[in-house]
Order: C-alpha cells, then structure tokens, then sequence
C-alpha cells in the first residue's frame, strides 16, 4: 500500500499512515548543516512545514531555532524515519538525540502537501 | 495544488460531520478505520472537537463557542455540570483537579478529556440550553468576540450586542461560509475600553464616529489581517470603511466571502488572511471587497475611539479589564472576578452559577483576559454578594501578579506546546505575589504565557511575554522561555520586544524580579511599566536585567512533551492508559 505521510496540527506532528509519530519540541543534533553557524545546531524543532517520501526515507523540513546560538529557520531536509516495507507500513522514527545531517532539497516534496 | 487537509474537506465536511461523529460515538472509538482518524479528527475540529495530544488517544478537548463569553447563570450551571460529569481524565491536575472548565482567550469554554460515546449526550445538554460547540474550532467562522457586557457597560459608544447575535446567526451552520481556507476570527466592539481586541483579529469592528448626510452617526471602522500566530504577528490593518451597525453583516459576510474566494488553499502556512493582506495591500483588499462582494458603496473610516481604549492599553490611570465592582447603565452592578489562567474547578462553576442565579444575575460574561463577570447584581445586595465565599479566591480585587497572568493549555493536552503552562503560570503568579513588590501606585501588569508560538495566551501584548521554549542546563535539555517586554493594545498598540531568550523556567522568576526591581528604583509611580520600556532602546532592555535561581522551584522543568501526561505518578509514554478502555 502507498505509505500516507503528512504534518497536521499545525505542524505539530509527523504522521505516517494516519498515525502520530514524531511530535514537535524534541532537540535535534545537527551536524554539516547551514543551518547556523554553530558547528553542530542544538536545533528545536517548533514545526513540520514539509514532508516527503524517498523510499525507504520520511523526509521532512522543520522550522525552529538552534538554542545554542539562536539562529531560526527552516532546516533542509532531515530524515525523519524509514517505512522499509510499504505494505507493513510500520514506521521506525530515528532518534532525535543523534546526529543528523540535513541535505539539500532533491527532489520536489510530494505534490499534495 | 490544495492540501490535503483541503481534500479531507471537499469530502465530508461543515454540518455534514455531525451524522459522521455520532456514528462514531455509538460504534465507538475503534470505528474509526485506523487509516482514516487523521482525516476525521480534522473535520470533528468543525464540531468544536480537537484531539489531544499524544499519549492520549482517544480523549478530546471539546471547546465550547459563547459570543462575546456571554452566558446565562443556567447555561454557565449546565457547563460546569458537563464539565463535572464528562470531563474526568485518568489522572487529576494537581492544581485543578479533576475536573475543571477553561475560560480561552477568545472568550470560549474549553473541557478535556472528552470521549467520543458522551458527545451525543453532552451536545443533547449543550443544545437543550441554547449552547454548541459548533465551528469552535476548524476553517470557518470562530467564537465572535467583543464586551461580555455590551448594553449594560457604561463605557459604551454603542450597543454591540445586537450585531454580534447577528453575525453568530447569519454565519454558524452557514454553508457558504462553513468551509473557510483557515480559522476566521471576529471582534465587534462598541464599547470604549477596546475589549474586543479587535487589532489582533481576521476582521475587526471598532468603535467610531461618522458624519453622513449632516447627521453624526456611530457606527464602526473595520480593520482587516490582526493574528499573532507564529513568528508573524500582524496587527489588523485600517481599510478605510466606516459601516453603521445595519451594514456589518454585508460587510463582514462580503470580507469573509473575499477570503473564502481568495485565500491560499494550498499552503495552510500561509492561508490566513494577513497573508493576503500583506500581499495585496489594504487599498486592493478595500477594493475588490467593493467591486465583488458589497451592494452599496463603502463610505471611509469615521473616526475611531483609540485613545480611548483601556483593555490592555498599558495605561496607569485606568484599567478597563473589567475587574472589580462597575455600574451598570440600569444602576445595578457587574463584578469582575479574576480567574488565575482562566480555569477554574466544576464544582466552583456550579458554586458560582448557582450563587449568581440566587442574586438575581441574568448575565456571566467571559473575558479575553480569561476572567469571568457577574451582571446584575442589585446595589444593596452588593455587600453581602462581595462577602460570599466563592469569591475569596476568585478575586474582584486580586493582587496584581493574579490579575495580570494568562496561560495557554500547554503540554498538558496541547501538540503544538513547548512547555507546560497553566500550571507554571500559577507557581510563578505565586512566588511574585509573596517576593516580589511593585511599585506604588502600580496595580496592573500582565504577563502572558504561551507554549509555542502559536500564541493562544496573546504573549505579544503583555508587559512581559514568555514564550516557550528549550535550552540547557548542566547539559541537560530543560523547559525555556523566550521573554519580551512591553507589548500591548490601546491608542498606540505594540508587539512586545523580545529581549531574553532561551531562560531556563526555573530562572524567570527571578529575571521578573530583577526587572522591576530596576522599575521600581526608576519608578515615579506615575509611569506604567509599558511606558518604561518604551523609553529604552532595544540595547538598553537587552541584558537590563539577569535571570536567575531563586527560591521559586519548578517541578516541571523537564520534558514534559516527553511523558503521556506531566503529573501522573509514571509519567512515561508507555505508561498511558490510553485509549480508554471504555472506548475499546
């Protein structure tokens, strides 16, 4: 089956398959970013504002603001999760306390978000 | 190409919902296909129904639309008794209770923990006594908010109430307007103290003046685009058109078609009209309204009321909050009550209700400033009703730190939230009351809380704005706030300047007491606090005062975003009970 992906609330969540996942106010560790100047960005995520698909990949961009520096803005985009078998549809959601390294749009976002 | 949310919409959506919803609460929760509660759980916000967060399956947040926050003592009786019996969560707030009722921002009524299978019953009681949770929430017409005691307030250019009862008519349950692009926010004000807050709305109407065929007439000037959400707060622009109180329902119907027809269906980010707004400019806006949407020709703006306006206005001499014991027109009397952030217990609800029936009150208004007022009361029945018990803590004379705190829901239900909230705000309003002085002659001073930037506690027109947020503390990840100073509404409205980020919670405190302890030594009790800071520059109030440790503790300083609810005894996700097992 297609996997269903899309923020709501505002942004306030990640849902795969109409279920919530990865919610907004968690830190991430970003590292070779631009997101700021710092070398790795203690980033706050305060919202989903795109999300997409690159099988396996749940991509998304969040807005917030590295509390290190303060620097605000729109992450590129972070692997958010992995649906490895789209018929299961079981999401496995990295860990926002590890490391991630954002990369540049690669693709257009899906069409309907 | 539209949203998904816009695609959800196009399916069922509007009035349709309700067949759906009560579908549910008789199949239960489980009959929503697990693929489709996404889709669901938006269109129930039309019903006034917003799932909460997670960890909390299957429980709802039911919010309860009052235009203008106006009541009768039996409608405010049926709520609390609602609220009593229907909005029991698994575990009780440690401040509140277990069962308690919100007073919003926007002068609505808010209960959690809501389940599906009660929605029936509880809408049949709503209903009965002439209340809905209709549009409360979702893209369409919201609670019409203005003064909870137009035609009774002496501080009144004209009587609002009859337009605001009107437009909550013409546009709940209309299916030309059900499907907005985005929330549509609304505030008729015709009193002089400002207390619709009109600037910070969709559509505003604010008092005003206006010569037309030799003969003076009142009536309202109409601002467009006010909103604080995100990082992108707009206060409402002018678009030049004064409308006597028999226009506004054209007018306000033609604005709201506009953004029906215009507004940006593709980008939710984007959607509200002050997006438009900046776009197009308040003359192309007034324009088209003109061309496309209303019969008559717009006049220009009258003149309008600002300077004025005291709710919220930062001004020492007056305080329109409400607050207090005030005449009425008809020489009876109303008596604000301070609620602490807006919510206050079941049984207190029914106390009250019940208290305010027995004097003889026809009338409980809510405020913006989540407080509640009492109308009616007789003059010599004023002593002894001022003397109740009820109203020991619900103050009509609270300290000024009590008077002045807003909070929005918080981690406690909310997914947007940073932070807890409500809870805090109280344990700060606390520890100021008991540690902290202000000066003489200072009997106002606002500080509004708000979890993320959505801005549901207004913190950009407070004397002092927290915002939530993270930072570290040893290392630690800890609960934040971003803090501005100096934002308010009135004759001259202003976004407060954001000065100190990222403090951790447990240093706020202290900062609020460094601040004005520099106030106070600068204070010559004439000048409110918003007036000293807009007498610094940004550098200036940039590090003007530090945070720090005190005696203030903070239980919550922790993530709790990361526990199924902050103040059960195993707060861990995988601890939640929820769904409810009532529901299974």
């Amino acid at each position: 089956m297609p996997t269903s992906v899309h923020q709501l609330d505002d942004g306030a969540w990640l849902s795969v398959n109409d279920t919530r996942q990865i919610n907004v106010s968690d830190l991430w560790w970003l590292a070779r970013h631009d997101f700021c100047s710092c070398e790795m960005a203690d980033f706050l995520a305060e919202g989903f504002v795109d999300i997409g698909v690159d099988y396996p990949n749940i991509e998304g961009r969040i807005a917030g603001q590295c509390i290190e520096c303060g620097e605000s803005g729109v992450t590129d985009w972070l692997t958010l999760g992995r649906v490895v078998d789209p018929e299961a549809g079981r999401f496995f959601g990295v860990d926002p306390g590890s490391v991630h390294v954002p990369v540049r749009r690669r693709r257009l976002a899906l069409p309907d978000e | 190409m539209p949203s998904k949310v816009e695609g959800w919409k196009d399916e069922v959506y509007g009035t349709d919902v309700r067949e759906h919803l009560y579908r549910f609460a008789e199949e239960g929760w489980n009959a929503i296909p697990e693929d489709e509660r996404d889709a669901w759980f938006e269109r129930f916000k039309w019903w006034g129904l917003y799932h909460q967060r997670k960890g909390q399956e299957s429980y709802f947040m039911m919010r309860i639309g009052t235009p203008n926050g106006r009541l009768t003592p039996e409608q405010l009786r049926v709520v609390g008794e609602i609220a009593d019996e229907y909005a029991r969560g698994p575990v009780e707030n440690p401040e509140f209770g277990g069962a308690y009722c919100d007073w919003t921002t926007r002068q609505s009524i808010q209960l959690h923990w809501i389940q599906l299978q009660d929605v029936p019953e509880i809408f049949e009681k709503l209903e009965a006594n002439d209340l809905s949770t209709i549009q409360a929430c979702g893209d369409s017409w919201r609670n019409i908010v203005g003064s909870p005691v137009a035609g009774r307030d002496a501080k009144e250019h004209l009587d609002a109430w009859p337009v605001i009862q009107e437009l909550h008519e013409t546009f709940k349950g209309n299916d030309d307007y059900a499907n907005l692009p985005r929330k549509w926010k609304v505030a008729v004000t015709g009193d002089t103290r400002g207390s619709g807050q009109a600037e910070i709305n969709d559509l505003g109407f604010e008092p005003a003046s206006k010569e037309i065929d030799g003969e003076e007439r009142k009536g309202f000037n109409v601002t467009v685009g006010g909103g604080l959400s995100r990082k992108e707060p707009r206060f409402a622009r002018d678009i030049d058109v004064f409308v006597t109180p028999e226009e506004v329902p054209e007018v306000a119907g033609g604005v709201s078609a506009l953004f029906r027809d215009h507004g940006d269906r593709e980008d939710r980010f984007n959607a509200r009209i002050k997006f438009l707004v900046d776009e197009w400019g308040p003359e192309k806006l007034r324009r088209v309204l003109q061309e496309d949407y209303v019969e008559f020709e717009l006049r220009s703006a009258g003149d309008g009321l600002r300077e004025e306006y005291t709710y919220n206005a930062g001004r020492n001499d007056e305080i329109g909050d409400y607050v207090g014991v005030h005449e009425q027109t008809d020489g009876n009397y109303f008596v604000g009550l301070s609620v602490l952030v807006g919510r206050m217990g079941a049984e207190d609800v029914i106390e009250l209700a019940d208290l305010a029936e027995a004097y003889g009150s026809e009338m409980i208004g809510l405020t913006q400033r989540q407080n509640v007022i009492v109308a009616d009361i007789a003059e010599e029945d004023l002593d002894d009703f001022l003397s109740e018990d009820v109203l020991e803590y619900y103050s009509p004379d609270p300290h000024p730190f009590l008077r002045g705190s807003i909070a929005c829901t918080g981690t406690e239900f909310c997914s947007l939230s940073i932070v807890e909230t409500k809870n805090r705000m109280v344990r700060y309003a606390r520890w100021l009351k008991d540690n902290v002085e202000l000066p003489d002659g200072i009997d106002d001073f606002h500080i509004h809380l708000s979890g993320c930037t959505a801005s549901c506690a207004q913190p950009q027109i407070a004397d002092i704005s927290l915002r939530g947020m993270k930072t570290r503390k040893d290392g630690e990840p800890v609960e934040a706030f971003d803090i501005g100073l100096g934002g308010g509404l009135g004759e001259n409205p202003q976004f407060a300047d954001w000065v100190e980020m990222r403090v951790a919670a447990d240093e706020v405190p202290g900062y609020i007491r460094n601040l004005l302890r520099i106030y106070d030594e600068a204070s010559d009790g004439k000048e409110s606090f918003r007036e000293f800071i807009d007498r610094h520059d940004e550098d200036e109030l940039n590090g003007l005062a530090e945070p720090e440790e005190t005696s203030y503790e903070d239980p919550y300083l922790g993530n709790t975003k990361m526990t199924w609810y902050p103040y059960a005894e195993e707060t861990e996700m995988d601890a939640s009970p929820t769904p409810s097992p009532a529901d299974d």
